[in-house]
C-alpha cells in the first residue's frame, strides 16, 4: 500500500479496496518500523490519526468523500496544529501546543485527510542539510551517511522512505525544492501568497511559502487543491481563484519554451549532475518543448543578498519568542534581562543565533543602507532578470542543487559553504515565483533534481510540464534500497 | 540672559476603533486583564496582523481636519525592542511613510492673538500593552489588552514658545480629535498623551539648543507644570555653566519633580525596517474624497458660525466651540432659553467655575442643557431672580431634583411680580421709613441713588426675598420722586 501514489490511494479509498483505517495503521506500523533510523518525525500523532481515519471511513461509506478523505499525509513541524505540539524543530518550542490550526492544517481536516504527524526540520527552517533540528539530524533514505537536506528534510525523507505518500513542506529559500532533490521526490514552492502563512511559524515573512512535496506531479497537484486558499488572515496572500491543479496535467507540452539559464550551468554544477540535467531536458525536447539559452545575469547575487534579507527578518520575528508567554524560559530568572538572556541561549541553537545576529547587524544603525537597503535593491535586480527572462521563454529549467547529497559534517564549520547549496533555489524566494524540483536523473547511485521555475501563478504550468515529463521518464518511481 | 524656550509635542490619540488595528480583538476600556487579547494579540507563532480599515479612515479624517497632505502609499515598519508587554519584540508602527504628511493647527491666546502650529506629519501605530509591577510579589503582571490599540502619533514642529501655547495647541487637539470623533479624549484612561520636547536658546539665536523630552503627560494641568519645570531646570543648568543633556525624562505632578529616564547613549537602536507581513497600503482620490464627506463641522467652522450667526465675541466662540461636547451643550441651552449670550455668560461663568473646582467634564454632569436653559429663560421672564437662580442652579448640580419649576416652587424663589401686592408691600415699609424719605427728598441726584438701596433690604426682607427687584425699584422710584 505505501508504494501507491496519493491518487490511487484515494482511488483505493472511494472504491472500498481498503479502509482509511487499514491504510493509516499500515503507515504507522512503517514510521515504528523505520523511523528510528531515519528520524523524520518529530511527533507521530497514532490515536488521532486513528481517529480521523474512522471519521474519513464513515463519511466516504456514507458517500461524503472528498478526493483527501481518509488519504495520509504529514505535516511539517512548523505547521500550527491544534493541540498538538509544534515544536519547528527548536527546544524554543518544545512545549509548544497551539491552541489553533495554521490555515493549511484547517484546509487538510476540511477535506478529511489523516495527519499521521509532525515531520523533522532545520531549526526554524534555517538549513540546508537538517542537521540543526533539536530533535536530531535527518538521515536520507538513500544513504545511511547522508543529508536529506534541508529545512524540510523530514518531509522529503518520510515521502522518499515511503512513511506518508505525501507532506508538506515550506520554502524560504530553497527548503521545499533541495530536500526534494537530495531525497528524490516531487516539491513544489508555490507563488509568494499562493498558499496562506497564517499558523506557519515565520523564518523570513517575505521569503516564506508552504508548498507540497509527494512523489509524483499528480499527487503534488493535488497537494498544492488543499493548501492553496486564499486567507483574510494573511495580508501578503493574494485573492486569486485556486484552479484545479489536476485538471491540466495531460495537457500536451508541444511548442512550450523552455530557457535555460546559463548561470545555471556554471563551474558551480558537479560535471556529472550537468550531465544528468541535460538529458533531462533532452527528454523535454522529445516531448515537443524548444530548448534556448537565456541569462539572469544577477544569479550571483542572490545568495548574499538572501542571506541579508532573510536573517534581518528572523531577527524580527523570532524576537517574539522570549520566555515570557511561550515556549521554553529558562529557571529562576533573576531579572528580566537575564529571563531574555538565559531563555533565548539555552531555546535556540547554534544557526538560529548566527542568523539572528546577522539579521540585527544588517539592520543596526548606520549599516542599515549598507546592507538591507543594498539587498532589497539587489532583490529588484533579481526580480528584473526574470521578468525580462519570461518574455521569452514560458519556463525556466535548470538543476536544483550543485550536487546530490552530501555527508553529515561535510560541510565543516564554514557556514557559507553551507549556504551555496541553495545557490540555484534562492532566487525564485527572491522574485516570488513559482519553483519545482522533480527526479531528473541518478549520480552515483544518488537521486538529482530537476528545477522549474514558472511565471507568477503559473503553477499548473509547472505541474503539468512535470506529469508529462513523469509519464515520459521513471527517476520518480526509483525508490531507496528497503524502502519499497 | 535673556531665553527663549523652544516646544515641540508627540501626541499619542488612541484612535475610537471597536476592535485592534492588526487583530479582531475589542479595544474596550477597563476590561479584566487579559480578556480582549487573542492570539494575534499575544503574538503567538504564526499569527499574522490583518490591518483594520476603521484605523486608516480615523487617521485619514484627522489629516483632512488639520488640512494634511494624506499620504496615498503608506508604509508600516518594525520598531524592535525587547519588552514584556510588547509581545512581538518589535513595535508595528510608521517610520518614513507615514499616513498624514505636513498639516497645521491654529490656535488662539488669551490676549487674542493667533498662532499657526505646524504639523510634521502624523503616523499610524499600536498600542503596547501594560506591566502591572504591584501585587505579584516581586513579579510583574503583564496585561495585553490595550496590545494592538490603533494609535495616531502627531508630531509636530517644534513652534511653540511657551507653556500657554502648548497647552492651548495640547486643548485645541483635544478638541479637535474629539470633535471629529477619532479618539474619546479621555485623558485620564490614556486615550491622549502628550510628550513635550523642551530646549531653551538666547533670545536672538538661530540655532536649537539640546532637547530633552518629558513623557506621558496626561493632564493639562501636568503638561503646563511640567513645562514650567523644565523650562527652569535647564535655565539653572546652563546658568551654572552645565549644559543640557539629550534625554528622556519622567515628570511627577504631584511633587513637582522631574528625573532622567534615559539619556540619548542608553536608548534603544530600534532597527527600523519594513514589515515584511504588511503590504504598503495605497489609496485613491476617490476614497480620501469620500471619507471627507464624512467630517462633521470643525472646531474653528463652528466657532466662525457662533460669532457670526449667535454674535458672541471671537474669544467666548473660541472657548465654546473648541470640545464637541461643551458645544453641543452650548447649543442646546441657547435653544432652550433663545439667548445665546445668556448662554454663553452662564456656562462660561457659573457651569466653567464648577467643572474646575471639581475636575469634572460635561459628559459627567447630572446637569442637562436644557435644564440650563430653562434656568435660564425663568431669569429673562422674571419668575426667578439672578440670586435665586444660583440656588437652583445648585440643586439641578447635585441631582437634588431635575425640574426647574418644581426646584423653584420647593424653594421658594419665585419672585413676586404682581405689582398690586409688591405696592402694599412697599407702602407698608416706606410707612415704618418717613426719616430716610425726608433724608431721600433732601439729597441731590447723585445722593439718591445711593439712598435708594438702602429701601431695597427692607423690602426684600418684607417680601421674604420674593420680590421681583426690578419690579420694587419701579415702584419705589414712582413713590419716592413723586
Amino acid at each position: 500500500m505505501h508504494n501507491k501514489t496519493v491518487a490511487e490511494l484515494s482511488k483505493g479509498l472511494a472504491a472500498g479496496e481498503f479502509s482509511s483505517v487499514e491504510l493509516t495503521q499500515h503507515f504507522l506500523t512503517r514510521i515504528a518500523e523505520q523511523d528510528t533510523k531515519i528520524n523524520s518525525f518529530i511527533t507521530v500523532c497514532e490515536d488521532d490519526a486513528l481517529t480521523e481515519a474512522k471519521a474519513a471511513d464513515e463519511k466516504i461509506s456514507a458517500g461524503n468523500a472528498t478526493p483527501w478523505t481518509g488519504v495520509p499525509f504529514a505535516h511539517k513541524d512548523i505547521f500550527c496544529t491544534q493541540g498538538v505540539k509544534t515544536s519547528c524543530g527548536s527546544k524554543m518550542l518544545d512545549n509548544f501546543i497551539p491552541p489553533y490550526d495554521a490555515t493549511v492544517t484547517s484546509n487538510f481536516k476540511q477535506q478529511g485527510a489523516v495527519c499521521l504527524g509532525k515531520t523533522n526540520m532545520d531549526e526554524f527552517a534555517m538549513g540546508s542539510s537538517n542537521e540543526s533540528s533539536y530533535y536530531g539530524r535527518v538521515t536520507n533514505p538513500w544513504g545511511e551517511n547522508l543529508v536529506p537536506g534541508g529545512s524540510s528534510g523530514g518531509s522529503a525523507a518520510a515521502v522518499a522512505a515511503r512513511l506518508t505518500p505525501a507532506a508538506t513542506a515550506t520554502d524560504t529559500g530553497g527548503s521545499i525544492r533541495q530536500p526534494s532533490s537530495l531525497c528524490g521526490v516531487t516539491g513544489l514552492k508555490p507563488t509568494y501568497g499562493r498558499v496562506s502563512r497564517y499558523g506557519m511559524i515565520a523564518f523570513a515573512s517575505s521569503l516564506d511559502q508552504g508548498g507540497p512535496i509527494a512523489r509524483t506531479a499528480e499527487d503534488a497537484a493535488m497537494m498544492l487543491n488543499v493548501m492553496a486558499s486564499y486567507d483574510k488572515r494573511d495580508s501578503t496572500c493574494i485573492e486569486r481563484e485556486v484552479p484545479d491543479y489536476t485538471a491540466t496535467l495531460n495537457k500536451s507540452i508541444e511548442g512550450l519554451n523552455i530557457g535555460l539559464p546559463k548561470e545555471f550551468f556554471s563551474d558551480q554544477l558537479d560535471a556529472k549532475m550537468q550531465q544528468q540535467v541535460q538529458n533531462a531536458i533532452n527528454e523535454l525536447e522529445k516531448l515537443g518543448a524548444n530548448i534556448k539559452e537565456i541569462s539572469l545575469p544577477h544569479t550571483e547575487l542572490s545568495v548574499p543578498a538572501y542571506y541579508i534579507i532573510a536573517p534581518a527578518e528572523c531577527s524580527a520575528n523570532l524576537s517574539r519568542f522570549d520566555g515570557v508567554r511561550y515556549g521554553h524560559r529558562c529557571d529562576n530568572p533573576k531579572d528580566l534581562e537575564d529571563l531574555y538572556m538565559r531563555s533565548r541561549t539555552e531555546g535556540f541553537g547554534e544557526e538560529v543565533k548566527r542568523r539572528i545576529m546577522v539579521g540585527a547587524y544588517a539592520l543596526s544603525a548606520g549599516f542599515y543602507d549598507a546592507y538591507y537597503r543594498k539587498a532589497q535593491q539587489v532583490r529588484r535586480l533579481i526580480k528584473n532578470d526574470f521578468t525580462n527572462a519570461f518574455e521569452n521563454v514560458d519556463l525556466i529549467v535548470g538543476p536544483t542543487t550543485p550536487s546530490p547529497a552530501f555527508g553529515f559534517n561535510s560541510k565543516g564549520d564554514d557556514p557559507t559553504a553551507m549556504y551555496l547549496e541553495d545557490i540555484f533555489t534562492i532566487s525564485t524566494n527572491l522574485a516570488g515565483l513559482p519553483g519545482m524540483s522533480i527526479p531528473g536523473g541518478m549520480v552515483d547511485g544518488l537521486p538529482v533534481g530537476l528545477q522549474l521555475i514558472g511565471n507568477y501563478f503559473d503553477e499548473a504550468r509547472l505541474l503539468n510540464v512535470s506529469h508529462q515529463f513523469q509519464q515520459a521518464t521513471d527517476w520518480h518511481n526509483k525508490a531507496p534500497k528497503n524502502c519499497l | 540672559m535673556q531665553w527663549e524656550t523652544v516646544i515641540g509635542l508627540e501626541i499619542h490619540a488612541q484612535l475610537t476603533t471597536q476592535s485592534k488595528i492588526f487583530s479582531g480583538s475589542s479595544t474596550t476600556f477597563g476590561a479584566e486583564p487579559n480578556t480582549q487579547a487573542s492570539a494575534v494579540d499575544l503574538a503567538m507563532p504564526g499569527t499574522l496582523p490583518v490591518p483594520n480599515e476603521e484605523a486608516f479612515r480615523k487617521a485619514i479624517m484627522f489629516g483632512l481636519a488639520i488640512d494634511a497632505d494624506i499620504n496615498k502609499r503608506s508604509v508600516f515598519d518594525r520598531k524592535n525592542y525587547f519588552y514584556p508587554d510588547l509581545p512581538k519584540g518589535y513595535q508595528t508602527t510608521q517610520l518614513d511613510h507615514p499616513i498624514v504628511g505636513a498639516g497645521h493647527v491654529e490656535i488662539q491666546l488669551k490676549d487674542g492673538s493667533k498662532k499657526s502650529i505646524r504639523i510634521h506629519h502624523a503616523h499610524l501605530e499600536e498600542d503596547a500593552g501594560k506591566s502591572l509591577h504591584e501585587d505579584f510579589h516581586g513579579m510583574s503582571g503583564i496585561d495585553l489588552n490595550r496590545a494592538g490599540t490603533p494609535l495616531i502619533e502627531i508630531v509636530t514642529e517644534p513652534d511653540m514658545n511657551t507653556a500657554e501655547e502648548a497647552v492651548a495647541f495640547a486643548k485645541k487637539l483635544h478638541g479637535l480629535v474629539s470633535s471629529i470623533g477619532i479618539c474619546d479624549g479621555e485623558m485620564s484612561q490614556g486615550s491622549l498623551r502628550f510628550d513635550v520636547n523642551i530646549s531653551i536658546r538666547p533670545v536672538g539665536e538661530e540655532k536649537l539648543g539640546t532637547r530633552t523630552e518629558t513623557k506621558n503627560l496626561n493632564s493639562f494641568r501636568f503638561m503646563e507644570k511640567a513645562i514650567a519645570h523644565e523650562v527652569e531646570r535647564q535655565i539653572e543648568l546652563i546658568e551654572d555653566g552645565g549644559e543640557v543633556k539629550q534625554e528622556t525624562r519622567l515628570y511627577d505632578g504631584e511633587k513637582d519633580i522631574s528625573r532622567s529616564m534615559r539619556s540619548k547613549e542608553e536608548a534603544n537602536d530600534y532597527r527600523y525596517f519594513p514589515c515584511p507581513d504588511l503590504l504598503p497600503v495605497v489609496f485613491d482620490d476617490d476614497y480620501i474624497e469620500a471619507i471627507r464627506k464624512t467630517l462633521p463641522e470643525l472646531p474653528d467652522v463652528r466657532q466662525a458660525r457662533f460669532i457670526e450667526q449667535l454674535g458672541l465675541s471671537e474669544y467666548d466662540a473660541g472657548i465654546l466651540s473648541a470640545e464637541n461636547t461643551m458645544a453641543i451643550f452650548f447649543e442646546a441651552t441657547a435653544k432652550t432659553c433663545n439667548d445665546a449670550k445668556l448662554a454663553a455668560n452662564w456656562i462660561m461663568g457659573e457651569l466653567s467655575a464648577r467643572l474646575n473646582s471639581e475636575d469634572k467634564s460635561i459628559s459627567g454632569i447630572e446637569l442637562k442643557a436644557e435644564q440650563l436653559g430653562t434656568l435660564i429663560s425663568r431669569i429673562k421672564d422674571g419668575t426667578v431672580s439672578s440670586s435665586g437662580a444660583k440656588k437652583v442652579f445648585d440643586a439641578l448640580w447635585s441631582g437634588e431634583d431635575n425640574n426647574v419649576d418644581k426646584i423653584i416652587d420647593a424653594k421658594g424663589l419665585k419672585q413676586v411680580s404682581d405689582t398690586g401686592a409688591l405696592e402694599a408691600i412697599v407702602d407698608e415699609v416706606l410707612a415704618g421709613m418717613t426719616d430716610q424719605i425726608e433724608q431721600y427728598k433732601a439729597a441731590d441726584d447723585k445722593k439718591r441713588k445711593k439712598l435708594m438701596g438702602g429701601f431695597m433690604g427692607p423690602l426684600m426682607k418684607a417680601s421674604k426675598g420674593q420680590g421681583n427687584p426690578k419690579l420694587f425699584n419701579q415702584i419705589l422710584a414712582k413713590k419716592l420722586n413723586n
